[in-house]
């Protein structure tokens, strides 16, 4: 670990994404992440094998990414929203083909064009594939500078382990902010696990293809149970959750992204009232901590899901309690960013009206 | 100690340097802090504007909807945030672009000519540096020797007689406040 720095989020990922070994970066530029692609067209220059290339539409870049990736080279994209439904195709195009990649969601308030502002309303679309088909991508949620650097890391490495696109899901407030980071020591890149499948030249052995096409059914269906047991795997695998103050709690706030940071100042203005309250923050999103939530579930009686958004994540707390619990939801989409003291406001107004400690 | 502060002005005048000199040093005291510039569809000769947390705690939002202290470099800034602050925070006025006297009467409020000492002190630029030691002198968790660190690292400079102008910037702006503004 080096040193305290001081950086925007989207140079924190862009910086950390150079460290894990990321030599190829293409991106379309749209606020509010710009920043991002600005930071690798200087580092990647700076670094020997570096290629950055502005591409001419986000779907240039996605392509550009998927050739990268056949090669076997840690490789990264970058956009907000709307490009980031622009890329969906290749994105599902990386998943059929079992194509390690990186792509960072930095969002902002949609549908359509939007505004720049920080949204969570992409959750659906990042844990439920995003583009046609029958696959999933493992789904970051980082809340911290600190988490922006560590998670970009793990992203690279678990695309490699998995052979699958890993998202990198931030908004609009996590890429502007500047907070404190250590970054870790940049990797060897000889260092790394050699790839057995990738596109180099065939010259002295058989030839190699990777494509998504499938024709035969038995073979497509085979494929798509293949996709499938590896997905068993990755949740059984890298499932992650952070919690705060949950242990004596009848109450949890389920957060992550800037709402989890948000949250937490909530519940410490709560607890300071005697409300016995908690916080649980998924730090994957997909796969969703689920069998973490029905142990949750044993003690804690209401979840109050926050998200900037109507209410998204919220169908998947439901799902993981199966109906044994209260689940209720407070959201403000649009780039709406609320206080802590307006979240403590709900947690107070549901925490009082449902009784919730003088149930047994 | 959670302290939230908004620094507003035009583009330009070193608005946003000064909340990042102002976050790293007190980064590098050991203090957390969160800086999150406006970003995106602003106005050309509105408002460029920062907000500083500062906090020995973990900072839950970055986002000062009531502010302790605004640092308001011009007339749009008094407007924007004056209404904003915290009762009893404070707002420090750059008196020689603001003809606006500011309302409130449940806020502290210290008006300083900055271009008028800093034209005295022979660089107009350093007006920055004034506002930014007469903010140092109220919050009083940074001292001038540690936001010249910062302000060291940040601009990485090595030209020792503009440094000197800013260490004497930073303390005629702390200087005024002292003494009672």
């Amino acid at each position: 670990m080096g040193e305290k720095k001081l950086l925007r989020g989207s140079h924190i990922i862009a910086e950390a994404a150079v460290r894990a070994g990321c030599r190829f970066y293409f991106g379309y530029p749209i606020t509010p992440q710009n920043e991002l692609t600005e930071y690798m067209s200087g580092a990647l220059a700076s670094v020997p094998g570096g290629v950055f290339i502005q591409s001419e539409s986000e779907l240039a870049a996605i392509n550009m990414v998927i050739g990268v990736s056949m090669t076997g080279k840690r490789v990264m994209t970058s956009s907000s929203s709307p490009g980031i439904s622009l890329k969906q195709e290749g994105i599902s195009y990386l998943a059929g083909q079992e194509l390690p990649a990186v792509i960072v969601n930095t969002m902002r308030g949609g549908p359509g064009l939007g505004n720049i502002a920080p949204s969570q309303g992409d959750y659906f679309q990042a844990t439920r594939g995003g583009g046609h088909g029958d696959y999933r991508t493992i789904v970051l949620a980082p809340g911290s500078g600190q988490e922006l650097a560590d998670f970009t890391r793990l992203a690279f490495d678990y695309a490699d382990k998995y052979r699958i696109p890993v998202m990198i899901l931030g908004d609009g407030m996590m890429g502007q902010m500047m907070e404190p980071v250590e970054f870790p020591d940049p990797i060897d890149l000889d260092s790394l696990p050699h790839k057995s499948w990738v596109l180099d030249g065939a010259k002295g052995r058989e030839s190699r293809i990777i494509k998504s096409l499938i024709l035969d059914t038995a073979a497509m269906e085979e494929h798509n149970w293949k996709l499938y047991r590896k997905h068993e795997i990755i949740e059984r695998e890298i499932t992650h959750v952070e919690t705060f103050m949950i242990e004596d709690a009848y109450m949890a706030i389920v957060a992550y992204g800037t709402a989890s940071r948000i949250a937490k100042g909530a519940v410490k203005k709560v607890r300071e009232m005697g409300l016995k309250v908690g916080l649980i923050m998924p730090k994957t999103l997909w796969p969703f901590p689920k069998k973490f939530f029905l142990e949750a579930g044993s003690f804690i009686t209401d979840f109050l899901v926050f998200e900037m958004s109507t209410g998204q994540m919220v169908e998947d707390v439901e799902l993981a309690l199966r109906g044994r619990r209260r689940v209720h939801f407070y959201g403000r989409p649009g780039g709406v960013v609320p206080t802590p003291e307006e979240i403590a406001k709900a947690v107070t107004t549901i925490y009082y009206r449902e009784q919730i400690d003088r149930r047994d | 100690m959670l302290i939230k502060t908004i620094f507003s002005g035009f583009g330009g005048q070193g608005v946003l340097m000064i909340g990042y000199v102002m976050a790293v040093s007190a980064m590098r005291e050991g203090m957390n802090v969160t800086y999150l510039p406006a970003y995106g569809a602003e106005v050309r000769g509105g408002t460029a504007n920062c907000t500083v947390s500062i906090s020995d705690e973990e900072i839950a939002s970055p986002v000062a909807s009531s502010p302790d202290y605004v640092v308001a470099f011009n007339k749009p800034s008094l407007v924007k945030y004056e209404g904003h602050i915290k009762p009893g925070g404070t707002l420090l006025v750059n008196s020689d672009l603001v003809d606006l006297e500011p309302v409130r009467d449940d806020i502290e409020i210290f008006r300083i000519p900055a271009i008028t000492m800093a034209k005295e002190l022979g660089n107009e630029k350093s007006m920055n540096m004034i506002m930014l030691g007469a903010y140092s002198a109220k919050i009083k968790i940074i001292s001038i020797d540690s936001l010249m660190n910062g302000l060291v690292e940040v601009v990485k400079a090595k030209n020792a007689s503009r440094m000197e102008i800013n260490r004497k910037g930073l303390e005629i702006g702390e200087q005024y406040v002292l003494k009672g503004a």
